[in-house]
């Protein structure tokens, strides 16, 4: 077991490790800062100024390896716009994004495991069709695209709920459904084929013949079953969360991470976009993570067995 | 003969294509019955469909009785008491009939608390007599794995032990046998036996081996294409088949003693249940089919010698040996 | 006559690992196995799961490769695995597996199949290799009408059919067959093995046929090998050792096969199971399970010594008694 985890802790270093270095050359190739924060029109000596402040005149190599050296001590650096600790912005943004992303994650398993499950129990009934639509649909539409026809007819035609802005519960409706939707579909779809599957096995069978009701084969023995590849995509699910959120927090003006990402990315925020980049590699090593743990406790096949 | 079970005319159909065509069952209580028949004869859809454990897309009428209770139609809570209580099942491929993310102790533990309402240590005690009895070494020891830790040999015995936990009046085995090594396959069959003649309770041995169905039943059906074409005892049905069928699977199984020379198939192929022929359905497979069989289906009748035969032109009753080992004496 | 196969001592062995990062341990699949087939003769290899039986058949036609030993075929060494020279020899050895359905591509019509290894290995002119499909198919019995037919509308015992078919299409010496009517239904089963017979009679193939069925390899086979854990346990004429089965195990195995009008109760049930491959046990394998096992049993490895003519057996036991009884 301790062997499994500390690979599998490896790994995750390795992965953001990658993501890290990933981020720093992109950032670095696609545009200078001192350019695009100081403006045009800015003497050679204030940018050549600006550059030696934040160090930005040494060689790459060089300045990565000084980044790694405060990410290791726990320092992500200072925000090139508003001079305050760059982990400091983002986590005054954090709350914001997670009063989004939480509810949805939560709508998603709440909505989509059991529609899947009840549409995999009653196939080619008229609500399976119905789930299987509805899923289709819903992860087929753009969730900006969902955003605004949600804004249209929620915010603009009946004037129901705000259209932006952060505040009161009513705000976050429309961007934590608009997040939520395209996770409801695929889980719902993976949910039904994931118990489809299981229902068929002959384990099923044998305990119907022993006499198990209908209630506990479902409960007792398909659920566990089906579990493990549900789980699966939920670890996947949490990433594009984020991703998700980037793109809702946009369309809804909603103060998260998301839209501070966009804002720094533009400006060239170094310190912040990093920050942002290693916080949300750092979500989705720790939720993959997390299911790889889920998969040896759901199924003993998968649990390393010492040596007999 | 008192009856265990009693299915009349029962007929399964698969969406909309019947693949059982009426059957009618006795088992009498502590009797060992073999069904016999070829993939699609409809063997294994018998039981299945007795019990309720068909796909909700299966068509089934007809009646099954297990001693004055009618089980066609009765509602699930009543089925499920019979299942693993009255009537238990084993099943072909036994790594996979058993469950597996949960641990085999658990597993048998389930049956017991159904059917005998025993939880806790009086269950835990039991299943390590069950799992003793069903000769699982180190039962204590072995309680708590899943089936993945086990052989296939072992996965039947755990399925045998389980199916026990009810204390069934019928233990139906489908295909006990087949997916196992033979040395592995004689050690269930004694099993089987042994369990039998310890418990009576009555049990059907559903297998396309003859062989094995001959040593440990005493009454023997042979299904072709989702009808019973004979029946009888093993004995008489094994020493003087009359169904052209049942003849040529005999003579289709090579044989461990005399020559070995070409075996005798029967030619053709099963019908396609959605294709079955106008008259009898091996007709078109058969050497001693006339005209009136293509045109006619023959009932299953009782005849003299007390056996049921569905055959207009039978296999006359004098040899009792296939052919070519009279050719060989 | 000179076989037209021959392995001397081929050793496979896997590497499997207890757990995902568990230790490895070396399991010797095959562990020593010499054996030669002549022209028109059948080999049968009996064994239970985990014999090696399987592994041993894609040895012989160097798909597996050996750890150690050689094959040679026709007299010469087998080629390099994968080399041109070795792709040109597999014309002249084909394979038939158990399940037909896997074995056959579900796009392509039954004829283009049968034709395929005439293809590749540029056989004749495009009309000579039509008219070799067409005799083909005459002679494992398929119709002319089912020429354009697909894999998933024929039933099993054709789709087997079909497989032999292109294998024999090279017109190869050495046909291997794995299985091939296991998953037949008798009546069926009983067709294919009257086919290959046939087949044998009137092109002189050597075959090896790997089998659990006994019933099925003592018809079909002229002399049989059984293997228990990676060895050779017996070899002998197919008449003769299911008659008078020398080693303990195909005594047990024989005695397993169900058979009508004989007692449950005459039979030899052995106890537990072949053990795993990966802990095989010290001295004979065999001695865990063996009924009349001796303390010498589980010390010395028994070798396969000839014990009459045309017999050997793996077995301490078995030697000194054996050329009396068995003659």
């Amino acid at each position: 077991m301790i062997r499994f985890l500390s690979i599998r802790l490896l790994r995750a270093v390795v992965t953001v490790l990658a993501v890290m270095t990933f981020a720093f050359v992109v950032l670095r190739m696609s545009g200078d800062p001192a350019q695009v924060l100081l403006g045009p029109d800015v003497p050679q000596n204030v940018i050549d100024d600006f550059r030696a402040a934040w160090g930005l005149d040494r060689p790459l190599a060089q300045q990565y390896l000084s980044y790694l050296g405060q990410i290791v001590s726990g320092d992500f650096g200072i925000s090139m716009r508003d001079r305050s600790p760059a982990f400091e912005l983002v986590m005054e943004r954090l709350p914001a994004t997670l009063q989004l992303t939480v509810p949805a994650l939560l709508l998603q398993l709440c909505i989509g495991i059991p529609a899947g499950i009840y549409a995999a129990l009653h196939r080619d009934s008229l609500i399976d069709r119905g789930v299987i639509l509805l899923a289709v649909a819903g992860f087929t539409i753009p969730s900006f695209v969902l955003g605004l026809v949600l804004v249209l007819i929620f915010a603009v035609t009946f004037s129901m709920l705000p259209s932006g802005g952060f505040g009161s519960v009513w705000h976050g409706i429309l961007p934590t459904i608009t997040i939520s939707i395209g996770g409801i579909g695929i889980l719902a779809r993976f949910s039904r084929s994931a118990m489809i599957e299981v229902m068929g096995q002959p384990y099923i069978r044998t305990a119907s013949a022993k006499g198990v009701s209908w209630r506990h084969v479902i409960s007792r023995h398909a659920l566990p079953n089906a579990a493990v590849p549900i789980v699966t995509i939920v670890g996947f699910m949490v990433g594009s969360l984020v991703a998700g959120a980037v793109v809702t927090e946009t369309i809804f003006s909603w103060p998260g991470i998301g839209r501070l990402l966009i804002v720094s990315v533009s400006n060239r925020d170094l310190a912040v976009v990093q920050c942002i980049l290693l916080m949300i590699a750092a979500v989705m090593v720790v939720s993959n993570l997390i299911v790889d743990l889920l998969y040896g406790w759901l199924d003993p096949r998968l649990r390393t067995q010492p040596a007999h | 003969m008192t009856k265990l079970v009693e299915i009349r005319d029962l007929r399964v159909a698969f969406d909309g294509v019947p693949v059982l065509h009426g059957i009618d069952l006795d088992v009498a209580p502590g009797e060992a019955l073999g069904l016999v028949g070829e993939s699609g004869c409809g063997k294994s859809v018998t039981w299945l469909a007795a019990l309720g454990l068909l796909p909700e897309k299966a068509r089934v009428s007809g009646s099954v009785v297990l001693e004055h209770r009618t089980l066609s139609n009765a509602p699930r809570s009543e089925l499920e008491q019979v299942r693993g209580g009255r009537i238990a099942m084993i099943f072909q491929d036994p790594s996979s009939a058993l469950n597996p993310v949960i641990r085999i102790g658990r597993q048998i533990c389930e049956a017991l608390r159904l059917h005998r309402g025993l939880s806790g240590k009086p269950a835990q005690a039991e299943a390590l007599r069950l799992m003793d009895m069903v000769g699982i070494p180190d039962p204590r020891r072995r309680f708590n794995l899943y089936p993945h830790e086990f052989s296939g040999g072992q996965c039947q015995r755990l399925m045998i032990a389980m199916a026990l936990a009810g204390e069934p009046d019928l233990l139906i085995a489908d295909e006990p046998t087949t997916a196992l090594d033979a040395t592995i396959q004689a050690q269930i069959l004694d099993l089987l036996a042994t369990l039998r003649r310890e418990t009576g309770m009555a049990t059907v041995f559903i297998s396309h081996d003859l062989g094995a169905v001959a040593q440990v039943c005493e009454r023997v059906c042979v299904m072709y294409a989702g009808r019973i074409v004979e029946a009888g005892p093993v004995a008489q049905l094994f020493e003087a088949p009359r169904h052209p069928y049942t003849r040529g699977l005999f003579d289709a199984i090579p044989r461990m003693d005399g020559p070995r020379t070409r075996l005798i198939p029967i030619d053709g192929t099963v019908p396609d249940p959605r294709a079955l022929p106008a008259g009898c359905a091996f007709a078109p497979r058969c050497a001693r089919a006339q005209v009136f069989c293509r045109t006619e289906r023959p009932e299953l009748l009782p005849q003299t010698d007390g056996r049921l035969l569905a055959c207009a032109y039978p296999v006359p009753t004098a040899p009792a040996v296939p052919q070519r080992e009279r050719v060989s004496q | 006559m000179t076989p037209i196969l021959e392995a001397r001592d081929l050793v496979r062995i896997y590497e499997t690992r207890e757990g995902l990062f568990g230790k490895v341990t070396p399991v010797r699949a095959v562990d020593g196995v010499s054996l030669a087939v002549s022209p028109g003769e059948t080999l049968g290899i009996v064994g239970e799961s985990g014999s090696g039986k399987s592994t041993l058949g894609r040895m012989l036609l160097g798909v597996d490769p050996a750890q150690g030993g050689e094959v040679r075929f026709g007299g010469a060494p087998m080629p390099e695995r994968r080399t041109p020279a070795w792709r040109a020899l597999r014309a002249r050895m084909q394979m038939v597996f158990q399940d037909p359905l896997s074995a056959l591509d579900r796009r392509l019509t039954i004829a283009d199949q049968i034709r395929e290894p005439l293809d590749i290995h540029r056989v004749g002119t495009p009309e000579e290799r039509a008219s070799r499909v067409a005799s083909l198919m005459r002679n494992v019995g398929l119709r002319p009408d089912q020429a354009g037919r697909y894999p998933h509308e024929l039933s099993g015992g054709q789709r087997q059919r079909v497989v032999i078919a292109r294998a024999l299409a090279t017109d190869p010496a050495l046909l291997v067959c794995d299985e091939p009517v296991s998953a037949l239904d008798v009546s069926i089963q009983a067709q294919v093995v009257n086919l290959l017979r046939d087949l044998q009679e009137t092109t002189g193939l050597a075959m090896v046929f790997i089998s659990h069925d006994l019933k099925v390899v003592r018809n079909l086979c002229d002399r049989v090998a059984v293997m228990y854990l990676g060895r050779i346990v017996e070899e002998g004429p197919a008449e003769a050792l299911f008659a008078r089965p020398q080693h303990p195990y195909t005594q047990a195995l024989v005695s397993s096969v169900p058979v009508p009008g004989r007692p449950l109760d005459s039979r030899i049930i052995l106890q537990g199971e072949p053990p795993n491959p990966a802990a095989r046990p010290s001295g004979c394998a065999f001695h865990s399970r063996c009924p009349v096992a001796e303390p010498m049993c589980r010390g010395a490895v028994p070798g396969l010594r000839v014990t009459a003519p045309g017999r050997a057996s793996a077995c301490h036991l078995v030697a000194g008694a054996a050329p009396a009884s068995a003659a």
